[in-house]
């Protein structure tokens, strides 16, 4: 018995020590946010009462409220949009037989191996070059397919700066449709037939019983997509040029700027403000979360 | 194909489709092509011209003058990569699998490890650079005051290549707990119970049980780690140490912690505007992350079934 209790000492030893590493760079930058200007650069762990001032301050003097609007209506926009197109695929793959159909899964699925980031020298071309000035342009451009596949990209959609350029790229998703088909699989057949039987269109069967039964995938990939778009930078950094245009994640390093005096106690309070929106997501989605992956994990 | 095909309709399925058909065609196909379009050519993004110049821009990177350049980024990328990695994996299997055991309070335990799992790349490295600040950071104010010492953190090649390790492991740390927690709650409590009976200790019993029916999970982590090591550490990265400092011989002709997507942007967007070299290096990625992930489906895949079994 006392072998047990010390072992038990030792783990609560280990997990708490393991939940302040965790914590503290993050619990670092709250309490830094909370001080003022001439405390903030000591290493005094003291909250002090600068926290409003200083959340003003980033919200209105250093366009953090610009940032976080933008970055929500992105990731808004990718969430509920990615969810949307990946629900519609795994249907068609699951519900359906076409010619084709393993060709096209693995298309999609090939996806998974070209992330974003490493086409973003040609993805720039496509989304920020302007498109043809005129109907008959396109039209001659279209017809040329040995130009479109083997020549550098002449035209684009002229995107740069909107938040276009944020959104439509990443509107579809690999890991989507396939988490909605394994998911779909796994949902007896019986039910499909039965509600075929009772006549039930398509559309009716995905209202009435496909989503009711989905809520936990739905979450869990909502989770996944929010904080993926939510935490972009790369990709935003190099399309968007405008301050007023531009995300969270990219806003932080031009608060931090480039010359000397950085407003510490700002960027902190930044920092600190720009993990809220994810956190609540996952705060309110984690049992959902949990359980539509472990569900298709055991798959 | 194994399919529950309850609903004939010739037009419906490929109207449900054709949405992220449109998009991925559009957004990831075409540009896929285009990268190796402008690998074949030599570009330059501020005088707009474009000429095609075969496989030079390759043979350039390695064999040309700055190959030791694109060598030493490359090399120190899968250093990076394997240390984000191991590191990450190991601290998070063996903190997951702490939290899982029936104590009193594991529920806290649990949140307090994992509510960290949306820190961006971009947060945890401005949060890293104020603490590691070498003139006015909390660290060297501790350190200086302590011992005498202030470190030039962010400008000592071997210090900021550990630093930037560190904020990575530690900003992957709460994804990698949820996804352990959420697989071990499949791994069935009576392997365990039985094992102790038969007078396996807890670590053996985590080496013989937890970890092996743990290894599908470990298989996906150990992909999505690459690419956050290969791609999204950008951010991290960028705000950090900007891709420097130099390193000492024979790490002297990049900064040590550019990575090869840091240096495909630099490239790319960067002084030079050499898009032609920029989209040679993304091919390269792109191989390497196919390698990858072929072995994550070939070996994850047959590891999961041994899992089910």
């Amino acid at each position: 018995m006392t072998h047990q209790r010390r072992t038990s000492w030792i783990l609560h030893a280990v997990l708490i020590v393991a939940s302040l590493i965790v914590a503290f760079p993050i619990l670092f930058a709250l309490l830094k946010s909370t001080q003022i200007r001439s405390v903030v650069l000591s290493p005094s762990l003291i909250p002090g009462p600068a926290f409003l001032e200083n959340v003003r301050n980033v919200f209105l003097n250093a366009n953090l409220l610009i940032f976080m609007r933008n970055s929500f209506i992105v990731a808004i926009a990718v969430t509920v949009g990615k969810t949307l197109l990946s629900l519609m695929a795994g249907m068609a793959l699951v519900y359906f037989r076409f010619p084709f159909k393993r060709f096209v899964f693995g298309m999609i699925l090939l996806t998974l191996m070209i992330p974003v980031e490493v086409l973003i020298v040609p993805l720039f071309d496509v989304i920020s070059l302007q498109p043809p000035g005129t109907w008959e342009e396109w039209w001659a451009w279209l017809q040329r397919p040995d130009r479109i596949l083997f020549q550098p990209a002449e035209y684009g959609f002229g995107w740069a700066n909107t938040y276009f350029a944020m959104i439509v790229p990443f509107l579809a998703s690999a890991t989507g449709t396939f988490l909605f088909r394994q998911h779909f699989m796994a949902i007896p057949r019986s039910l499909a037939d039965a509600s075929r039987i009772d006549g039930a269109t398509p559309w009716q069967f995905l209202q009435r019983v496909l989503i009711p039964m989905s809520w936990n995938t739905i979450g869990a990939l909502a989770v996944i997509e929010f904080v993926y778009v939510w935490n972009q930078y790369l990709w935003p950094k190099v399309i968007i040029r405008r301050e007023e245009l531009q995300v969270v994640q990219v806003g932080l390093n031009l608060i931090i700027g480039t010359g000397e005096g950085v407003e510490w106690g700002y960027v902190m309070a930044g920092a600190v403000l720009s993990l809220v929106p994810p956190l609540i997501v996952f705060m309110l989605l984690q049992e959902q979360f949990m359980r539509g992956f472990a569900l298709s994990e055991s798959k | 194909m194994k399919d529950n095909a309850a609903f004939t309709s010739r037009v419906l399925p490929w109207l449900l489709l054709l949405p992220s058909f449109i998009i991925l065609l559009v957004f990831i196909y075409y540009p896929a092509i285009q990268a190796w379009v402008l690998s074949l050519h030599r570009s330059n993004l501020f005088l707009g011209t474009r000429r095609f110049v075969g496989f030079d821009n390759f043979t350039f990177m390695f064999t040309g003058t700055l190959s030791a350049k694109y060598i030493q980024v490359v090399v120190q990328t899968f250093a990076y990569g394997a240390l984000v990695v191991g590191l990450g994996l190991a601290i998070s299997v063996v903190l997951a699998t702490l939290a899982s055991q029936d104590i009193r309070g594991a529920r806290i335990y649990r949140l307090l490890l994992i509510w960290p799992f949306a820190l961006s790349p971009a947060v945890a490295g401005t949060i890293f650079l104020f603490m590691f600040n070498p003139d006015i950071g909390s660290v060297n104010e501790v350190l200086d005051a302590l011992f005498g010492i202030k470190p030039r953190w962010l400008d000592t090649p071997y210090l900021a290549f550990s630093l930037v390790v560190i904020a990575s492991v530690w900003k992957n740390l709460g994804y990698n707990i949820v996804f352990y927690l959420a697989a071990l709650q499949n791994v069935p409590k009576e392997l365990n119970e039985a094992a102790a009976i038969d007078g396996a200790g807890p670590i053996q019993r985590f080496f013989r049980i937890t970890f092996p029916m743990l290894s599908p999970m470990t298989f996906f982590l150990l992909f999505t780690n690459l690419t956050f090591a290969f791609f999204e550490s950008f951010g991290l990265i960028d705000i950090v140490t900007k891709g420097g400092p130099v390193g000492p011989e024979p790490f002297d002709a990049a900064g040590l912690t550019t990575t090869m997507i840091y240096q495909v942007t630099l490239d790319g967007f960067g002084g030079s505007g050499n898009t032609g070299i920029a989209a040679a290096l993304g091919n390269i990625i792109l191989l390497f992350t196919a390698i990858i992930t072929v072995l994550q489906f070939r070996y994850g895949s047959r590891r999961v079934q041994y899992g089910d079994n």
